[in-house]
């Protein structure tokens, strides 16, 4: 089913935050290499840590860095020798910052017309998830304003810093979470948009736009992790909800669709709950009830996971909910309920397994007979009111349901602020409270860097040209026509053609890359071939057989064809598949003289007007395995000779 | 307010803005709003700096503000933490922290934007609240500074104020928070200066500032409470992180160990000799590695203060200039610490400076520059020269610690028999006389 809705009306605003890694030697604070351990476990040294949550300067504790501190979790650390030194191990204050960075990241902010700072301050900002050895990120605002344009308008950028990357996190068990510190410290260029995205496809297209620009300075690191999106998304009477790590820019609009679906959701819920009267004083923690009698005495129709909890001094506690009848159940997404929420926040503070709500039975073993006992002990009906219960050892039971009553008692105001993790399928979760600005305090390892001439200087070098320079290059020194060249410019593959261009010409024309991009995908595409399916790397493999002669352009759309379908095979698998080999110049020549002899008649008749007919016939027969301008050149040739010997 | 207004940039002046003000602002075609913030001592003297609502900040030039207005006066409160009040179980065993600052009690401070000693011991026990589990806790701040600027002077105050906590029955240990700088010649000085120790003295520090969710202030802190609880030996020690990781704390013997990386948790180490114990913060227990020590005592701990100032501690070097000396015999030293090359040699052409202030009643006290290993002046024709100019070997004992055994002993006797007899003696285990196998760069 669709979630769209009527944007202007629920008044849809987005802003995006999109952190990209430059392509530096050497790390943001250190002289650490900007690349990622194959295995992170390799050489690696590894070393315990806990963070503490730090007050900030004006004395208070931030809400996000105090939710990570509670669950007193320990990190381990992965420090090969080869990725990492002491600076990611928060054993060595931080080097200077890195100047190459600096530069990149001022080109950008020039790209963006942002009004460049006149001086930059390292700022720490408080992150206790472990991502971060020090328990604060280093981030400085360079550059204040700009904007991108989009199809459906501009959009203005609010600020641009420079921090460093974060820890890589290999894997989390059992409140233990190990990193590897490889990742930990590449320079990241943070664009904050401003709310001013109105639609879910404008917020794809500012996030492609923003990225296009950032690659065309041909210094940010490409491949997948390398750039991520942060979305904040609200609608009218809801709230600004932070999403965290969007990885594929292809999933920015489902998310927004969903996030606005779940807001307009939400704000339906609470009035239904004010229309209901739902009495909201009765929910509350001195209201839980322990029904783990009732599922001893029904131990053997229960679920196993359920039995083993109870017999692991597990309790079973229940909170009545009265009135709340289809209101757990109900939907605020695809696969996502009230109830979904409600166990997202369990999990998160009471770090139980989750929650059984009364809208989902029966299930877990618990049928109708024993659903009627329960609603017996909670003294509630089965027509109009709901429960939730939590299996678990007491404390956290009683941790998960303070979560799961706040979190209810929000629904009553509509959307609860929160940040949101987004998952696979476009969906999001509960993460944590939003940090607020009780997180930022001052980098004092590192003194203010001035913003001067010479620095602005070198950067300029990286600032890419305008699109209206790049459209009159594009026309006049590589020869695109004008509209390929516009259509170019506002495709999807405007850096992916430069770069292609500045590693294979002239062996490979401009045209051509341009034309493959363009026309040859937008034919597939009308043939019904999902060409989304080919990512970038796929498309450079092409063209990079194509520059080793392995095959002939031609045959480009061939190849492109059984590499949608079969995006596993490599070119080489590919050529196989479609059973080509190249001829070589004797074969050809060998083919060409058997059709020459054979219609040597016919040729002589007819004298050079005969060279369409046979170049006909020699291609049927060699199409895609060799250029066919070598065969028209000698097929020319022979006929040529052929003439010239008959003696005429 | 006029004052501190003087004190600021030039861009402030200018501006007529201060720290604590909210203001708003025109900056090249954006309008900002902010909190005046304080400059950095690297601020450029055309800039101010503003932290924004999102909670950076930035420097600008006065010259791109335009249209200030100010909107209120904001004053950010610094510092005290509003929680609820500590309670201490009386039925703990007590001990005394005695603050003398460093990093361990250190946060940002604005007005340099650097890190200064400024939390007092009871900020540090309210921010690593378990400690209240283990003991109940006394505190007295007696200085706020960085390890760098301690003075033998203030190792007098410490020790004076120590010794009237361990002649009271009711302590069972005694904390020193301090830099670690030259906070083993702190710990050296009190192992000196108060003698027949009936409690230990537990030094403690960190290398990470306390304001940081990273900082091994806690651990740290953890550790030496532990330790000064539960330690069955009653000496001055350092307690500090064991390794990198957050798992153990060593605790050394002051006159042993040493500061031995700029910026490592792990920084100090115990020289010759092993850590006394290993301490587990989590599981709040300790783990004795060395049998031999100076035990807990019902006896009254002597005082013997006192340091002489006119003692320094050269390193020797190849061209070291025998000037050095002369201005030191010319400016009437009572005592130097050589730390020698190798055995604790100095060039042969320094011999005849040795022996005239040796005949100047300048005790000259001989220890290694290579840390680990012993002193011997009778392997090489050199050191045999030094011998028979008088100099004192000091076996295996660290430079730093001759040094503040030196200024200690010179403190109370000017015969230079009596010095050579007080520097060969071991008081405190500052010398060991087995130096085993296992006691090399771990």
């Amino acid at each position: 089913m669709s979630y769209r809705l009527n944007y202007d009306e629920i008044g849809l605003r987005v802003g995006l935050e999109i952190h990209q890694q430059l392509d530096t030697k050497t790390k943001l604070f250190c002289s650490c290499p900007t690349s990622l351990a194959e295995d992170p476990y390799k050489n690696a040294v590894i070393i315990e840590r806990r963070l503490r949550v730090g007050k900030s300067e004006l004395g208070e504790i931030d809400p996000a860095a105090l939710f990570e501190f509670r669950r007193g979790r320990l990190y381990r650390y992965l420090a090969s020798p080869s990725y990492s030194c002491l600076v990611e191990l928060d054993e060595e204050p931080p080097h200077p910052v890195n100047r190459e960075a600096l530069v990149i990241a001022l080109a950008i902010a020039k790209a963006l017309r942002s009004n460049i700072v006149d001086e930059i301050y390292f700022m720490r900002k408080i992150v206790v998830d472990g991502s971060n050895t020090s328990g604060f990120q280093r981030t400085a605002i360079i550059g204040l304003g700009g904007y991108v344009e989009t199809s459906q308008g501009i959009v203005r950028i609010q600020s641009i810093a420079l921090e460093e990357d974060s820890a890589r996190k290999i894997e989390e068990k059992d409140n233990i979470v190990t990193y590897s510190l490889d990742r930990l410290g590449i320079p990241l260029i943070e664009i904050s948009t401003a709310p001013d995205i109105r639609s879910p496809e404008q917020a794809e297209e500012t996030a492609f736009r923003i990225g296009v620009l950032m690659r065309l300075t041909g210094k940010v690191k490409r491949g997948l992790g390398t750039i991520r999106q942060d979305l904040n998304i609200s609608i009218k009477n809801g709230a600004k909800i932070e999403i965290k790590g969007v990885q594929k820019l292809e999933l920015i609009s489902k998310i927004v669709e969903l996030e606005a679906y779940r807001q307009y959701r939400l704000l339906q819920l609470k009035n239904i709950l004010l229309e209901r009267e739902v009495p909201r004083e009765d929910i509350s923690l001195d209201k839980l009830v322990d029904i783990t009698d009732l599922f001893v005495n029904n131990k053997n129709k229960i679920a196993r996971f359920i039995r083993e909890i109870l017999e692991k001094n597990g309790v079973a506690l229940a909170l009545p909910l009265k009135r709340f009848k289809g209101l757990l159940g109900f939907e605020l997404g695809p696969n996502r309920r009230f109830g979904s929420e409600l166990a997202d926040h369990a999990r998160a503070w009471g770090g139980v397994g989750g929650l059984i709500h009364s809208d989902e039975l029966p299930k877990y073993g618990i049928d109708e007979e024993f659903l009627k006992e329960i609603f017996r002990r909670l003294s509630l009906s089965h027509e109009e009111d709901g429960f939730i219960i939590i299996i678990d050892e007491r404390e956290k039971v009683l941790k998960a349901f303070e979560a799961v009553i706040k979190r209810i008692h929000q629904a009553f105001e509509g959307v609860p602020q929160e940040t949101r993790a987004a998952q696979e399928d476009g969906t999001t979760r509960y993460m944590r409270p939003q940090p607020g600005s009780a997180r930022m305090y001052p980098e004092t390892d590192l003194i203010p860097v001035k913003v001067d001439e010479e620095l602005l200087k070198e950067a300029e070098k990286y600032v890419p040209e305008p699109f209206e320079i790049k459209l009159r290059r594009f026309v006049e020194e590589h020869g695109l026509s004008k509209d390929l060249a516009y259509s170019l410019i506002r495709s999807r593959y405007i850096a992916l053609y430069e770069e292609l261009v500045r590693k294979y010409s002239p062996k490979i024309s401009p045209q051509l890359i341009a034309s493959t991009l363009i026309n040859t995908l937008k034919a597939l595409s009308s043939e019904g071939l999902d060409v989304s399916q080919l990512d970038e790397k796929d498309l450079e493999e092409i063209f990079r057989a194509l520059s080793e002669d392995k095959f002939s352009k031609e045959l480009i759309p061939d190849v492109l064809r059984v590499k949608i379908k079969e995006r596993d095979k490599n070119v080489d698998e590919i050529l196989r598949i479609l059973s080509i080999k190249r001829i070589s110049l004797e074969d050809l020549e060998k083919i060409i003289d058997e059709i020459i002899s054979k219609s040597s008649e016919e040729i002589i008749k007819r004298r050079e007007k005969a060279f369409n007919i046979i170049m006909g016939r020699v291609m049927e027969s060699v199409r895609g395995k060799i250029d066919g301008k070598i065969v028209a050149e000698i097929v020319k040739r022979k006929i040529l000779e052929l003439l010239r010997s008959s003696g005429q | 307010m006029g004052s501190l207004l003087n004190e600021l940039n030039k861009a402030y002046k200018i501006l007529g803005v201060e720290p604590g003000l909210y203001i708003r602002f025109r900056y090249k075609n954006e309008i900002l709003e902010g909190v005046v913030m304080p400059p950095y001592v690297f601020t450029d003297p055309d800039i101010i700096v503003v932290k924004l609502k999102n909670g950076y900040n930035i420097g600008v030039l006065y010259s791109e503000i335009k249209d200030l207005e100010i909107i209120e006066m904001k004053r950010p409160e610094v510092g005290s933490i509003s929680s609820e009040k500590i309670v201490q179980r009386k039925d703990l065993p007590k001990i005394i922290v005695v603050g003398t600052g460093g990093t361990i009690a250190s946060k940002i401070e604005y007005e340099t934007g650097a890190v200064k000693p400024s939390t007092s011991v009871d900020e540090l026990i309210e921010a690593i609240p378990e400690v209240l589990d283990i003991a109940y806790i006394e505190s007295e701040t007696l200085f706020s500074i960085l390890s760098e600027n301690m003075r033998p002077e203030y190792w007098e105050i410490i020790a004076e104020r120590i010794y009237n906590y361990m002649r009271d029955e009711a302590y069972k240990g005694v904390i020193v928070t301090h830099g670690t700088d030259t906070m083993s010649f702190t710990a050296s000085a009190i192992a000196f200066a108060i003698q027949r120790k009936n409690i230990p003295i537990v030094f403690v520090g960190s290398q990470r500032s306390s304001d940081r969710p990273s900082s091994d202030a806690a651990l740290n802190f953890i550790g030496a409470v532990i330790t000064a609880v539960k330690a069955p030996f009653a000496e001055s020690v350092i307690a500090m992180h064991h390794e990198t990781s957050d798992t153990k704390i060593a605790v050394s013997r002051g006159v042993k160990t040493r500061k031995m990386h700029t910026s490592r948790r792990d920084t100090f180490r115990s020289i010759n000799s092993r850590p006394l114990a290993l301490v587990d913060p989590f599981k709040k227990d300790m783990e004795l590695i060395e049998k031999e020590y100076i035990p807990r005592s019902k006896e009254e701990p002597i005082l013997m203060n006192g340091f002489d100032k006119k003692v320094a501690l050269i390193y020797s070097y190849p061209g070291i200039d025998p000037e050095i000396l002369e201005f030191l015999i010319e400016k009437k030293y009572r005592g130097i610490v050589i730390a020698g090359t190798g055995f604790g040699h100095v060039p042969e052409y320094m011999i005849p400076v040795i022996r005239k202030a040796i005949n100047n009643n300048i005790a000259v006290a001989v220890t290694s520059q290579t840390l680990y290993g012993r002193v011997n002046l009778s392997v090489y024709q050199t050191g045999r020269e030094m011998l028979r100019a008088g100099v004192i070997p000091c076996e295996d004992m660290l430079p730093e610690t001759a040094y503040v055994k030196l200024s200690w002993t010179l403190y109370r006797t000017d015969n230079i028999e009596s010095v050579r007899k007080i520097m060969s003696t071991n008081y405190v285990y500052e010398m060991n006389p087995r130096l085993t196998e296992d006691l090399f760069l771990r």
